[in-house]
Order: C-alpha cells, then sequence, then structure tokens
C-alpha cells in the first residue's frame, strides 16, 4: 500500500529525517513511534505533503510516487490525514464537518451509506449532529476528525499524535475506535508518542531516534524488547 | 411585499426632506456592495483585508477612464462595469498571490501598504503620460445612460418629476438585489463551505482534498469583482473622482460595516453598512441645530461628535455584542458559550 524509501527531510542545514524507508501493508496497522524530536512528525508531514521545502527520496502510494504531488490530491489518491490537533472545523457544526470530508466526492447515494456507516461507529458523533464541533470535548474532536478522514473513504489512514492532549480515559476510547476502524478494514499508519498504546493497536511497529529508524518488528516483539521496554515504557 | 412596497416608493418619501437624502441613500447602497465584497474575503474565508478600497479605486477609475472627456473614449456603462470588475479581480489575485501563507495580523499589513500603493499610483500616474490626472482626479465623467433616459438629469413622466440620484437609485437597488443572489448562492455553494473550511483550519482544508491556494485567490477575485462593480457606480453617480475617495481609513470604516454588522452574515453586514452609512448623516442634521437650540452656538463640531460617537458605538458593541448586531448563528453560538465558560 505504501513504500517509502530513502525519504529524508531537512530544514535549512539541519536534517530531520536521514533516509529512511518502511512500508505499510494493505489492512495492517503500523505504528512509528519515537520521543519527541526523532523526526516522526517531519516523516508524516513529508508524507502528507505538508513541507514547504518538500522532502527526498520516494514516496510510493499503491506503487505510484506521491512525494511531489500537490496535497490536495493526497485524498483523490486514498491518503488521508487526520492532523495533529485534529483540527476539526470549529465554527461548524459536527454534521457539517463530516459533509466537509466528502468535499471531493460527488456521489451522493455513497456518501450517506459512509455516512450511516461513520455513524454507527462513531456514535457520539450521531447524537451530537448539530453541535458546533468547537464546543465538543477534546476526545470527541478526535473521533470527528477521524469520522471526517473516513468520509473522503481513504485506503490509507494518517494519524498523527491522536492522543495529544487527552485525559486518559479518553485516550482510550479514542484508540478503541481505531482499532474499531482497522477492523473495518481501513489501512492505518499510527504516528504516536504514547508507545504502549501505539504497539497495542498496531501489528508492526518501527521506532525513530534522531532521524533514523533504529528497530523494526512486530508489535508483540517491540513491546518486549528490553531497549524498547526501558527507552518508551518507562521500565 | 411591504417591504418591497418601500422599498419602491422610498426615494420620494426621501425627496421630501430633500434630494440629498436619496443621494445618502444611494451610497449607502454603494457600501453594501462593498461590505459584502469585503464579507467574502473576511468574513467567508477569514483572510483580513485592509487594502480593500484599491478595488473600489480600481472600479471607479475604470469608469472614469473609459467614459469621460479625459481619454475622450465614452462607452455605455454596462459594458464598462463588467471590465471594471473583472480588473478589479485581477487586482485581487495580484494581492493574493503574493499573501498566500500569510494570515491575520501579517496579511493584515501586507493588504494595509497594497492599498496605499494603488492610491499613490492614482495620485502620481499623471506624469510622464497623463493617465489618472493626478490628484485633480477626473472630472465630467459621463452619468448611466440606458436606452435614452439620462439618470445625470430630471425627467418628467406622467406628471411627476423624477430626478437624477432617484433613477440611480432604482438601478442600485436593481444592482443590489443581484449582488445579494450573488452572495446567498455562493455562501451555499461547494466553494462557500470551501472558504469556511480554510477559515477554521487550512491544514485540515487541505486534507479533505481543497485546492486552498485555488480557493483563497477566488476569495481574492470575488471580494475584489463587487468593490470593482461600487467604484463603477460611484464614479458615474458623482461624475468627479479623486485619489482622496480611496484612502485607508475608507477601507477601515468599509471593515467596522462587517464586523459591526455581523461577519459572515449577508443580513447583519447589510445592516452594518446602513448603519454606518446613515448615523453620520442623520448626526450631520441633528447636532448643529441641537447645539444651536441648547448653547445658542457650535461648541462641538458635528465632525468630531461623529468620531466620538462612532469610537463609543465600537467599544460597546465588542463588549455586548461581541459576534455583532446580527451574527451568523455559529458565531453567535460560539460567543455565548464564551460567556458562559467565564
Amino acid at each position: 500500500m505504501l513504500a517509502v524509501m530513502n525519504l529524508q527531510v531537512h530544514y535549512g542545514g539541519i536534517a530531520a529525517v536521514k533516509g529512511i524507508s518502511f512500508t505499510v501493508n494493505k489492512g495492517e496497522t503500523v505504528a512509528l513511534i519515537g520521543a519527541n524530536g526523532a523526526g516522526k512528525t517531519s516523516t508524516l508531514k513529508a508524507l502528507a505533503r505538508l513541507l514547504f521545502l518538500g522532502a527526498k527520496g520516494s514516496i510510493r502510494l499503491a506503487g505510484e510516487e506521491i512525494i511531489a504531488l500537490p496535497p490536495h490530491q493526497l485524498i483523490g489518491k486514498g491518503l488521508a490525514l487526520v492532523p495533529e490537533g485534529r483540527g476539526v472545523f470549529a465554527r461548524l457544526s459536527v454534521a457539517e464537518n463530516l459533509a466537509m470530508g466528502a468535499y471531493i466526492r460527488d456521489d451522493k447515494a455513497e456518501i450517506a451509506a459512509d455516512l450511516a456507516r461513520i455513524h454507527a461507529l462513531l456514535p457520539r458523533l450521531k447524537e451530537r449532529q448539530k453541535q458546533l464541533a468547537g464546543t465538543l470535548s477534546g476526545g470527541e474532536q478526535q473521533m470527528l476528525a477521524l469520522g471526517r478522514a473516513l468520509m473522503g473513504r481513504p485506503q490509507l489512514l494518517l494519524l498523527d499524535e491522536p492522543s495529544m492532549g487527552l485525559a486518559p480515559l479518553m485516550v482510550q476510547k479514542v484508540f478503541e475506535t481505531i482499532r474499531a476502524v482497522a477492523a473495518s478494514g481501513v489501512t492505518i499508519l499510527l504516528v504516536e508518542q504514547n508507545a504502549r498504546l501505539a504497539l497495542e493497536t498496531a501489528s508492526r511497529g518501527y521506532v525513530m531516534e534522531s532521524g533514523r529508524i533504529t528497530l523494526a518488528d512486530s508489535a508483540a516483539t517491540l513491546l518486549a524488547d528490553p531497549r524498547v521496554r526501558e527507552a518508551y515504557l518507562g521500565e | 411585499m411591504l417591504v418591497a412596497l418601500a422599498l419602491m416608493t422610498l426615494p420620494f418619501a426621501l425627496s421630501a426632506a430633500g434630494t440629498a437624502w436619496v443621494r445618502i441613500t444611494n451610497l449607502a447602497i454603494l457600501y453594501v456592495f462593498l461590505s459584502l465584497g469585503l464579507n467574502i474575503v473576511v468574513g467567508y474565508a477569514g483572510l483580513l483585508d485592509l487594502g480593500y478600497v484599491a478595488f473600489y479605486g480600481v472600479g471607479a477609475y475604470v469608469y472614469a477612464l473609459l467614459a469621460s472627456p479625459h481619454l475622450g473614449i465614452h462607452l455605455p456603462f454596462w459594458i464598462i462595469l463588467p471590465i471594471g470588475a473583472a480588473l478589479a479581480a485581477i487586482f485581487g489575485v495580484l494581492l493574493g498571490t503574493p499573501t498566500l501563507k500569510l494570515r491575520g495580523d501579517y496579511l493584515a499589513i501586507v493588504t494595509m501598504g497594497f492599498g496605499e500603493i494603488v492610491r499613490i499610483f492614482l495620485n502620481n500616474l499623471s506624469r510622464p503620460i497623463n493617465i489618472t490626472n493626478g490628484p485633480q482626479g477626473i472630472a465630467r465623467i459621463d452619468p448611466v445612460r440606458l436606452d435614452g433616459i439620462n439618470f445625470g438629469r430630471d425627467d418628467v413622466w406622467f406628471g411627476l418629476t423624477v430626478n437624477g440620484p432617484t433613477k440611480y437609485y432604482y438601478l442600485l437597488l436593481l444592482l443590489l438585489i443581484a449582488v445579494i443572489v450573488v452572495n446567498m448562492r455562493l455562501q451555499n455553494s461547494r466553494i462557500g463551505r470551501a472558504w469556511e473550511a480554510i477559515r477554521e483550519d487550512e491544514t485540515a482544508a487541505r486534507a479533505i482534498g481543497i485546492d486552498t491556494t485555488r480557493i483563497k485567490l477566488l476569495a481574492f477575485a470575488m471580494g475584489a469583482s463587487f468593490g470593482g462593480v461600487a467604484g463603477g457606480m460611484f464614479a458615474a453617480i458623482q461624475e468627479f473622482i479623486s485619489p482622496e475617495s480611496f484612502v485607508l481609513t475608507e477601507s477601515v470604516m468599509i471593515l467596522a460595516m462587517v464586523v459591526l454588522g455581523g461577519m459572515g452574515n449577508i443580513w447583519g453586514v447589510i445592516a452594518g453598512a446602513l448603519l454606518l452609512s446613515f448615523a453620520p448623516e442623520m448626526l450631520r442634521y441633528t447636532v448643529v441645530p441641537v447645539q444651536m437650540a441648547v448653547f445658542g452656538r457650535l461648541l462641538i463640531e458635528p465632525e468630531v461628535i461623529r468620531m466620538l460617537l462612532f469610537g463609543l458605538a465600537l467599544v460597546l458593541m465588542m463588549r455586548y455584542r461581541p459576534a455583532g448586531l446580527w451574527p451568523l448563528r455559529a458565531r453567535q453560538r460560539e460567543f455565548s458559550k464564551q460567556d458562559v465558560a467565564k
């Protein structure tokens, strides 16, 4: 589904991502974990084409090179981003936010079917349809951002720090939702600081350290790895 | 129906109080055009533009140059008005392109500079080739002529004297309806929703597939074209224009109309424009007689009182109705929620 080859991101003279390669296969959930400043967010921004200066290397989505594509065309190729800090349209209602997720689509019947599916998956969004997105709690906003991304019917979902700024209980709920989304057949790349939760959710994981991938394995193996346990699980 | 009837007979009622009031009404309608145009940029797309008067100026000068003895060209107004709108739209894109990555205060500063640049050009393009006639402005601009009817003159129809401003009033009323319809359709269109999305969160807007570059430039161009139309009509009605009419305070005033009325809501913006257009004129006609009656002489100039009351009104508004007189439902809820949180 996604094949990243020798990806490099530079900010001026500083290299944030120093030539990393990884893959995400169809149907799996892959976690990209690491400490602050390891280059996780830069990697994700390169994938979502949100860097001003651009990135070097190769990013192939279903075999097609997307590293030079303008960002608004990505959703059409099946790649949806749930941005860091959620990025819901605060002064639009929940229903309007979800409708905006289908901005590039015009198949009304299919959109309605997807909306019903998302409402079933995230019943909270149905209850709050008329409420302004800005008045939702952080966790609900995260779910709305997820729902909105799903309305674009993506093949690959990029999640940027979904646990950020949420109360522990809410984090659990959001990750339950992510698992449900993954179970519905969506491929997910999860970039997350909360390593334990990310690895418990994903099937495989990559560990980033100062711009490079230092470990790559199945999530269960990584969870058991003493280096991961010491550095990221606080043991 | 009642509103329509009132709007149709309004100029005759106003004429009883003096033709000046019809002129004031016409000017107020022009400010409605301007406010609705700026509302697209500021209210819908959330791009703070402090140089909006530049597009008004472009429209006015296009009309003046294509329908006056200055260049010896005399085109009919229905040809010039679209040209003015189109050229204003091009200027809108010209302003939008280098400012695509700016937001908020930074954008405000650049747009303010843009407005001043256009004004200074108008002021100085009299040499080496005399295009704008500099600070003297352009005089003897053709009034609107339509089907043999000259809008600059009085006519007697069915025993009723219909003066120039009254004719312009009806023309402006027609244009106003068109402008409001266009605005309403824009707001509920795919483009309108894309503007709102960009205003709320640009990154997320891109992620759902909105070409933010194109949509933002479209906002600048659309907003500017309304300014261009208003400028053209202004030149026709006044029959004289000079760079003095297109100064920064005009931009600020139009922005105040948008904010005071309720950003993003068409009817609020219209109310704001009418209020800020009429209130100073009302003052002009009351301040002097009242002072003469009370003190026997003029103590405070009307102009001073006007700015004083204007400032006071803005302060009170921001304190008690921060979302505007007639706000967008969404903004009203947003603000009331904040109040509860306090």
